[in-house]
């Protein structure tokens, strides 16, 4: 199985490997943690600043957004990872389908 | 040891059956409560064919008439032909692939009785105030005014079995891709198995919308909601979209499996391999993909606007190439076979010009020009039904025979059930090819009756007479299920003599636990390539060791019955004293039997090795 | 390996979610079912952009007067925050320290309600200040359904979240309740993903006008 624990011989030092590394991670996640929080005070002070036009802010603040939503896939919720293939092809097919139907409501819906 | 395969009582079959999460037996209460409503839903439509056979004909009201097209429609989409496929999908994908069982038997039964009671409620209309009759497609404005508690049973009701569908098209997924047996890669799933995983990708995408307009839909009906009430700023056309992004790839979720069977039929009765295997996938891949893309073409006539009609037309004709790949590669793989004219290959071989004569009509009415004059015509419905018959119910015929031995272990009456495949034939053509040109003529769909003298009478006389021959079609295949059962002469592992993939190494029916050992598939067609080196059967891909089972468990039952309840509380909240309770003692029931589920544990059990092996049927080869 | 075996912090796998294959199973289908959620969500907000502002008559509150952005703020700062709470729990779950998971999940539900309680005040305070309700219009229809649908899937994932943090206190991590926590932790930050696009869809585009 792809995902079992290494093979050493001592455990000990296998923990410990396992600990640096979740450890790493953490900080990764701290990091985007702080960048997440960062962009939504961008797009919040985007809308309360009046010196941008909607033109502007609209697109401005959707791209905080999929950014923010990027972070969030792939380093909470470990997109990263190996064995993510399957989750991601759905997630894209999922996240394409939606788009066409949004896509639509916001074209062809004018009455 | 054959404790396991104990005769039972009568109860305790029954108890069985409520409470089994086995693939096999979830596919057979599929087949018969599928098959149920697939009589209920022909008998409506024996009804219209009646009321239309003669001009000015009273033989049901017009208010009648709207309910019984309505759920003519409704139960054959949702309630006969969904169920039927899932039927065949449960009983033989999990045999292709090798695996022991699907990845969520639990969950596998809760979508069963979720789409039965689901099914149940919506039929219950009919002794309850009256059936839905804004037609199958409810849409919005149309539904908004119609009175009584119709459309209330439509929304529920299919919420409740739209769930149950979601939840099998998950299962089916994640079944496929974690669960094949060691050496059956993707490129080597049988061409039945590949479309049960395209089907179940877009059902996945597909339902929620469907969710979601139905939610829509009940809110605006039961809950003062203004979605789609243009008084209040709502909009009309939001139901028709959200119907349809839906209801398109809907169409492909039903041909898909058709396809699938009918690949698996040629081949199997022309004893070739499949010709452009590779071609198959990726036109049933590309095929599921484009289904997404084309659902505004049912609605070229809302106004829109010329750049999303054109868009939308030629996306639709897009899906012909796809289509036309694999047409052809079913031709090549009989051009040159061996071939043997079962029941199954009659209608396979019907199939193909049936199909392909929907098809054209469809080209044609992706002609958003065009489609101007046809919208809302007998022609739609001729081509519709051409599709759907031509494809998925003779598909479904097909399968039944196909499968038969493979889930019942005994073979259908092959006379018979030619009879059944050429009166159907007959009468299938007789019933829709002259409705192209009575709706080429003039003739509106939906509509209660005509009058004498504009030269609609002929036509529809046929159109009747056809209808008959279908309806005796079918009775003759009751009765050969009847008589094969009685009779229940036990067939072998390969009923037909030429199986390929893996369910035809099985017993007919295979043991609840299917594999002793896992198969080690070797190539396309696994079961193919043993016979054709002189082995008997699979080479086992493991040593023979115990076996982890799931238990069975009422529990499902239970989660749905209680939805069953609310959507009656629900329903009639606003008028009764008791509907406010009702709601909230059926959410109770199903929220406590949730809860049971995840406090209860369930680590099912192991069959033990020394047991397998006493297990007569077929020993055990250790490996 | 066995669901039911007992283990202890060297023995438990890297991957505990996924190293049974019911767990596997759990992990691909929960994934799965996200996919559909997102269908389900981009279908609800193409239904509140189709309807935003749709109103019968010029006394209706429109979008750039109705929302308070302080409020939203908090909220979204909440949810946010329970998101990497439930990370830090995961994060205790894979290195087998039960009793840290549980107290982070502890903080995560807390966060949660604290977000769930905002909401129903912000629902009051339109329909009392506003009149702004499920049934004066198509907009409330709308916004009520899509930021409804949101808030009923917080109060499923808080309802969730308690009843394994509960089912499994006296028992411990084993590899067949470590799949369970996984997939709720998945669910909860699914719930901010969309949360993330409403505040930025419904609240700040909203603002903007």
């Amino acid at each position: 199985m792809a995902n079992q624990q290494p093979n050493s011989e001592n455990p000990r030092i296998d923990i410990e490997y396992r600990r640096k590394k979740s450890t790493e991670e953490m900080r990764y996640q701290i990091i985007s943690f702080t960048l997440m929080i960062f962009l939504t005070l961008v797009a919040f002070f985007a809308v309360g600043y009046d010196g941008f036009s909607g033109w502007f802010t609209v697109p401005f603040i959707i791209l905080l957004a999929v950014i923010q939503v990027i972070f969030q896939l792939y380093y909470f919720m470990h997109m990263s990872h190996k064995g993510h293939e399957a989750p991601a092809l759905f997630l894209y097919s999922g996240v394409l389908v939606g788009a066409i139907t949004l896509l639509a409501f916001l074209t062809i819906i004018w009455w | 040891m054959s404790t396991y395969a104990q005769k039972q009582g009568f109860g305790a079959t029954i108890w069985d059956y409520l409470t089994t999460v086995d693939h096999k037996k979830i596919a057979i209460l599929y087949l018969i409560a599928g098959g149920f409503f697939f009589i209920v839903g022909g008998l409506e439509a024996m009804f219209i064919r009646i009321q239309l056979a003669v001009p000015n004909n009273d033989f049901v009201s017009a208010g009648l008439y709207n309910e019984i097209l309505t759920m003519h429609g409704t139960t054959m989409i949702f309630l006969a032909a969904m169920p039927l496929i899932f039927a065949f999908m449960n009983a033989v994908m999990p045999l292709q692939i090798g695996a022991r069982d699907v990845a969520f038997p639990f969950l596998n039964s809760l979508g069963f009785w979720l789409f039965f009671f689901g099914g149940v409620f919506l039929n219950l209309s009919w002794f309850l105030g009256g059936a839905p009759d804004a037609g199958w497609t409810s849409y919005a404005s149309l539904s908004i005014a119609s009175e009584g508690h119709g459309v209330d049973f439509y929304a529920l009701g299919l919420q409740i079995s739209g769930a149950g569908t979601l939840i099998g098209g998950i299962n089916f997924l994640v079944t496929i891709i974690n669960m094949r047996a060691p050496g059956m890669t993707y490129m080597r799933m049988p061409l039945f198995t590949w479309s049960t995983f395209v089907v179940s990708a877009l059902i996945l995408f597909a339902f929620p919308p469907l969710t979601v307009g139905l939610f829509l839909l009940i809110f605006d009906r039961m809950f003062g909601g203004n979605f789609f009430d243009h008084t209040m700023g709502g909009n009309t056309i939001i139901w028709e979209h959200m119907f349809w992004i839906f209801g398109h790839p809907e169409v492909y979720i039903l041909i898909l499996p058709a396809f699938g069977i009918f690949s698996e039929i040629f081949a199997t009765f022309s004893r070739k391999r499949l010709f452009g295997y590779s071609s198959m996938v990726f036109a049933t891949v590309l095929i599921g993909f484009l289904g997404f893309m084309v659902w505004a073409h049912h609605m070229f006539t809302t106004g829109l606007g010329p750049i999303a009609n054109s868009i939308f037309a030629v996306a639709t004709m897009a899906i012909a190439v796809p289509t036309g790949i694999k047409i052809f590669n079913w031709m090549f793989t009989m051009w040159g076979g061996s071939i043997k004219f079962t029941t199954p290959m009659l209608w396979a071989v019907a199939f193909i010009p049936s199909f392909v004569a929907g098809g054209v009509t469809g080209v044609m009415l992706a002609v958003a020009a065009a489609d101007y004059q046809y919208h809302d015509t007998y022609f739609v419905v001729a081509h519709f039904h051409y599709v759907i018959v031509g494809g998925v119910v003779f598909a479904l015929f097909a399968g039944a025979h196909f499968y038969w031995p493979k889930m019942f272990g005994t073979m259908l009456n092959e006379f018979l059930g030619k009879i059944t495949f050429w009166l159907f034939l007959i009468g299938f053509h007789l019933t829709f090819f002259i409705q192209h040109f009575l709706g080429l003529m003039g003739m509106q769909r939906r509509i209660v009756s005509f009058l004498p003298g504009q030269g609609f009478e002929t036509g529809n006389l046929i159109s009747t007479v056809g209808a008959f021959f279908m309806a005796v079609a079918t009775i003759i295949l009751l009765i050969n299920i009847i008589m094969t059962t009685v009779k229940n002469e036990r067939v072998g592992n390969d009923p037909w003599g030429d199986g390929r993939t893996l369910e035809w190494a099985l017993p007919s029916p295979p043991p609840f636990y299917n594999f002793k050992q896992l198969p080690l598939v070797r190539g396309l067609d696994a079961y193919w390539l043993e016979k054709m080196e002189g082995k008997k059967g699979m080479t086992p891909a493991e040593p023979l060791g115990d076996i982890h089972m799931p238990n069975n468990s009422f529990i499902p039952f239970v989660i749905s019955l209680g939805l069953f309840v609310a959507a009656f509380g629900a329903m009639y909240r606003a008028e009764t004293a008791w509907g406010i309770p009702v709601l909230i003692i059926g959410l109770l029931i199903t929220l406590g039997s949730m809860a049971m589920r995840s406090i209860k544990d369930d680590h099912g059990y192991h069959i033990h090795k020394e047991d397998l092996m006493d297990d007569d049927d077929n020993k055990g080869v250790k490996a | 390996m066995q669901a039911e075996e007992k283990f202890t912090a060297e023995t438990w796998p890297t991957a505990p979610e996924r190293a049974t294959l019911e767990g596997k199973n759990k992990f691909l289908g929960f994934w799965l079912f996200l996919g559909g959620e997102t269908v389900l969500f981009a279908s609800l907000f193409a239904t509140y952009l189709a309807l935003k502002d749709k109103v019968p008559n010029a006394e209706h509150t429109l979008a750039k007067d109705l929302f308070d952005l302080p409020l939203v703020f908090a909220a979204t700062m909440l949810l946010l925050t329970s998101s990497l709470t439930s990370v830090y729990a995961m994060h205790h779950m894979k290195n087998f320290n039960f009793k840290k998971m549980q107290l982070w999940l502890g903080v995560t539900v807390l966060l949660g309600a604290a977000f769930l309680g905002l909401e129903i005040y912000e629902f009051n305070h339109y329909v009392h200040e506003y009149h702004h309700t499920f049934t004066s219009s198509a907009f409330g229809t709308a916004f009520y359904t899509l930021v409804g649908f949101h808030g009923g899937h917080v109060a499923f994932g808080l309802l969730w979240i308690v009843t394994l943090m509960i089912r499994n206190s006296k028992r411990g991590l084993n590899l067949y309740n470590a799949p369970k926590f996984y997939v709720a932790s998945l669910y909860w930050h699914f719930i901010d993903v969309v949360w993330v696009f409403i505040f930025t869809v419904v609240y700040l585009m909203g603002m903007v006008g």
